[in-house]
């Protein structure tokens, strides 16, 4: 693949990261050596263009993120009612929050629980190194992909979770990323390492909130280790404010016999890529990776998804569910490999968009790469309007045509908004659901599809 | 300049192998290796053919130097190979003797004839009795064309490219590259540079074709390449059916096969074309065979239909898109694709449909069979333009695995600009089921037979698509493809 480098997006960050190697160095030199690996991949591919042939950026434009300057660094003052207001949040949850990608003690809530670590990353850094320096970057910093990589090379603080061998934990862990205020345009780079060890079994909500009313730059990177038999229930919260870029990775890696289940619920920022790849690295794992966005105005939503099948007996299950307004554009690339050893897998892919308005546009590229026989693999993709024929039953039945456009709409999300179980979790996405619908449906211009 | 090339036969066919890689025993009239400017106007001196036409082609070789100097070849399928060294081929290879085009069959080359023979092309009487017309180029050069005059008489022009340009250039120039421009595609590119014959076709206004047309396409000269053009215009109103075959000698190195294909539905007219594709896939071991590399695609005005049916079973490297752009309001756009890739057969082929006008429609239904090492995969997209108003499309791609060492991949692409549009696509890879194969084999069949009875009722969406007698051919293809690659 061809990347072009562009030197001015590469300039960009590296006065910051001179500025930053400077404050930086009486870090640990095992992190010092990761930061600069990451400057290095960072600065030969730079801020990736949509230029022909490079498929994985043929549909997302990142041009209106390098035409603005950022600068790097941490401010506003953010309060726990702030957060409360704006994100799903409940006060028997474990509550972790990063503010500008720095971890804040005095926000957080902490319950004491045997088996169970919740701390800054600089903490881990200090006193776990063992542990820690055998997964930090592992999975995402040492790939060829920009913001991972950006991420790495601005490695700092964040959030790091520990689940100990066995340890079930009941209580959702909520790990609240939150952009603070700032008159300036800043680069933000919040990261999460999650190692869960072998029979452990937690929730894991992941929520990036940004409270600024300007226009910020968050590139967070969220690192997965699952340990043999291990579960986890993750959900993802995208709340950035809608003039925001936000470039998220997140990397998981299963041993045998784990799950992992994640559901996504994305509705801000102008530019969103949510890139998750998960490596069933070991026989028997299990991979749920399922979302709803919704877009409206001229927001742009990037889902790019992949699931690698390494070793036998993996069952896998992408499903993405889609709402478009306005001028938006959404794109799913759902990516599917199944390598030669990994027989007896079963994996599905699918993809479904409601496109309400002239102008949006929806780009879907669910693939498969099999290169193993005996498996079954599926995908499917649709896109269209909400249905002329069951509108006109609601009508009929005295339903007013927004209501019943309404009422379809909200049913054609209400199976992704199901699978969000924690009670408040629930509420939250409800509620956003239900602001966003008549916002979609102001701005949609057609009646529906034959 | 020109150079006598006499190839003996191939003697180490092992049977049930590749059954058309005989070698023609004829003198070739052959321009040097290597392609340069020079080249490209040699070409056209020997085809006599009017300025515009070389201007063409100095236009499209000048933006193909750009690009091989720039880029190079595409490389975005999924296929591996050593790369083309385009100073190595023969860019114009001609049966010696047919300088002159022959004026009847009794003046075409008796050893060819007998090559088409074997090849179970229906040539003379056959092809009256079959009711197909052929236009069979044997290399590069348009040999015979079958019952011209009785189509002649309903005013349906069907004849070589070249006779095409003597007698028919307003037509050519009117069309030529108006589907596929010179500046299309690297290979796209190359073809117009140096393409040599073809096909075209001409059915006036309200008039149904009454037999299939048909052209069968064949590479003998060693290091040749073949490059040759097919346009196919079906004024308004009108019906035309064609079928395209074609077919190379056991070599073992590679050989270059660039053509393209336009079609033009004006309003109310449907084109149907078919393809058995059979180019040499290469030694068991993956030493020769064809690199197919072919743009085709067609221009539906309003109210027209454009279907596009191929058989893949040969070639080395399988790089074809066949697409319809829906121009016109109500136009109907179809693909139905059986594509195998058997040994080290490498297959990257799909379709596009590109939707502009209102109402229109497309379907496409592709079906990918991937045995011992080789790799197929489907490459599709399905644009719906913001003026597409209440399209409709319908996709449906299966891949079926047989052994565990080859690769089977989806890749469609689906944009869509219009909310009244209803797009759905849907699609699955599995092996061959092991409960159907046990049931089939219980009763008495062996594991081969089983396969082959599964994998044709499989493709049976496809196969049924095809013209009758092609429809046998592409069964018996399958079978005699898939040899060896089940126990």
């Amino acid at each position: 693949m061809t990347l072009v480098t562009s030197p001015d997006a590469v300039d960009k960050f590296s006065s910051a990261y001179e500025k930053f190697t400077v404050e930086k160095a009486t870090s640990p030199n095992w992190v010092k050596k990761l930061r600069e690996q990451a400057w290095s991949t960072f600065s030969e591919i730079g801020i990736p263009t949509k230029r022909r042939g490079n498929e994985l950026w043929k549909y997302t434009n990142l041009q209106p993120l390098t035409a603005l300057d950022f600068y790097a660094g941490h401010s506003g003052s953010v309060t726990t009612a702030r957060i409360k207001n704006s994100a799903p949040w409940d006060d028997d949850w474990h509550t972790l929050v990063v503010v500008d990608g720095k971890f804040s003690s005095e926000l957080s809530r902490i319950n004491d629980i045997d088996g169970l670590q919740l701390i800054s990353l600089n903490e881990a850094i200090e006193t776990e190194t063992d542990d820690l320096k055998s997964l930090l970057a592992t999975l995402a910093g040492k790939e060829e992909y920009a913001f991972s990589a950006l991420n790495t090379a601005f490695l700092d603080d964040g959030a790091y979770v520990s689940v100990a061998e066995g340890v079930k934990i009941e209580q959702p862990i909520h790990v609240v990323h939150v952009t603070s205020e700032s008159v300036e345009s800043r680069a933000v780079y919040p990261r999460l390492l999650v190692d869960a060890r072998a029979g452990s079994s937690i929730v894991l909500i992941e929520t990036h909130l940004n409270i600024a009313t300007t226009s910020q730059f968050s590139a967070p990177v969220v690192e997965i280790f699952q340990g043999e038999s291990s579960s986890l229930r993750h959900y993802r919260v995208q709340m950035e404010n809608e003039i925001s870029f936000h470039l998220g990775t997140t990397r998981v890696s299963q041993q045998s016999d784990t799950d992992f289940t994640s559901t996504s619920f994305a509705v801000g920022a102008q530019i969103a890529r949510n890139d998750i790849h998960s490596l069933l690295d070991a026989p028997g794992a299990s991979c749920t990776l399922h979302g709803l966005y919704m877009t409206n105005g001229v927001q742009h939503q990037d889902q790019e998804i992949s699931t690698t099948h390494a070793k036998p007996g993996g069952t896998s299950d992408q499903f993405y569910k889609g709402i478009l307004s306005g001028k938006s554009q959404a794109v799913f690339s759902g990516k599917v490999i199944v390598m030669r050893d990994a027989q007896k897998s079963d994996a599905s892919q699918k993809d479904l968009n409601l496109l309400l308005s002239r102008g949006a546009e929806v780009d879907a590229k669910p693939s498969l790469e099999i290169y193993a026989d005996d498996i079954t693999a599926s995908h499917g993709a649709t896109a269209g309007h909400v249905d002329r024929d069951t509108l006109f039953y609601l009508q009929s039945r005295g339903v007013d045509e927004e209501s019943a456009k309404a009422i379809l709409v909200r049913g054609f999300a209400e199976e992704m908004l199901n699978e969000f179980e924690p009670t408040a979790l629930y509420d939250f996405v409800e509620r956003v659901t239900d602001e966003r619908i008549p916002v979609l449906l102001s701005e949609s211009d057609t009646i529906g599809t034959a | 300049m020109t150079n006598q090339n006499t190839i003996s036969r191939e003697s180490d066919l092992s049977g049930g192998e590749y059954k058309w890689g005989f070698v023609t025993d004829i003198e070739t009239d052959l321009a040097p290796k290597g392609l340069n400017e020079d080249i490209v106007r040699l070409i056209s001196a020997k085809k006599e053919e009017p300025a515009w036409l070389l201007d063409w082609r100095l236009r499209a070789y000048k933006h193909w130097s750009e690009l091989e100097q720039g880029q190079g070849e595409p490389q975005w399928a999924m296929i591996d190979y050593p790369g083309v060294d385009f100073q190595d081929i023969y860019y114009y290879a001609a049966p010696k003797g047919t300088s002159e085009a022959p004026k009847s069959l009794d003046e075409v080359d008796p050893e060819m004839l007998d090559t088409f023979e074997k090849l179970g092309i229906p040539l003379q009487e056959r092809a009256a009795l079959a009711g197909v017309a052929v236009d069979a180029v044997f290399d590069s050069v348009s040999v015979a064309t079958t019952m011209e005059k009785q189509l002649s008489e309903l005013g349906i022009i069907f004849c070589s490219f070249s006779e095409a340009v003597k007698n028919y250039p307003d037509l050519v120039q009117k069309y030529l590259g108006s589907v596929v421009p010179h500046s299309d595609n690297f290979y796209a590119a190359l073809n117009s540079a140096v393409f040599s014959d073809g096909s075209f076709a001409y059915i006036p206004p309200g008039v149904k074709c009454p037999i299939e047309l048909m052209t069968y396409f064949r590479i003998n000269t060693e290091g040749s390449g073949q490059f040759e053009r097919t346009l196919i215009v079906a004024d308004k109103g009108s019906y035309v059916s064609y079928l395209e075959g074609c077919t190379a000698p056991f070599r073992k190195t590679s050989q270059l096969h660039a053509a393209v294909v336009e079609l033009v539905a004006l309003d109310d007219a449907e084109i149907k074309y078919s393809t058995i594709q059979n180019w040499f896939p290469g030694t068991k071991d993956g030493e020769g065979g064809v690199y197919n590399f072919v743009t085709k695609r067609g221009r539906a005005d309003k109210n027209s239909k454009i279907s596009w049916t191929q058989v893949e079973t040969g070639s080395a490297i399988t790089w074809k898109y066949p697409s319809v752009i829906l121009r016109g309001d109500n136009s109907v756009g179809e693909f139905f694709s059986v594509a195998l890739a058997n040994n080290h057969q490498q297959a990257d082929t799909g379709t596009k449909m590109i939707h502009i006008g209102k109402n229109t429609k497309s379907t496409i239904v592709s079906k990918g069979i991937s045995a011992g090492q080789g790799n197929n995969t489907y490459r599709g997209q399905v644009q719906i333009m913001p003026g597409a108003e209440n399209a409709v499309n319908h996709t449906q791609c299966d891949s079926l695995l047989v052994g565990d060492k080859c690769g089977a991949h989806t890749v469609p692409y689906i944009e869509v600009r219009n909310p009244t549009a209803r797009l759905e696509h849907e699609a699955s890879t599995s092996k061959v089921s092991d409960d159907q194969l046990f049931y089939l084999m219980a009763r008495g069949l062996s594991e081969e037979e089983a396969h082959h009875m599964i994998i044709t009722g499989w493709s049976r969406d496809v196969i049924k698509e095809l013209p009758f007698e092609f429809a046998l051919e592409a069964s018996q293809l399958l079978k005699v493809s898939l040899e060896g690659a089940v126990g």
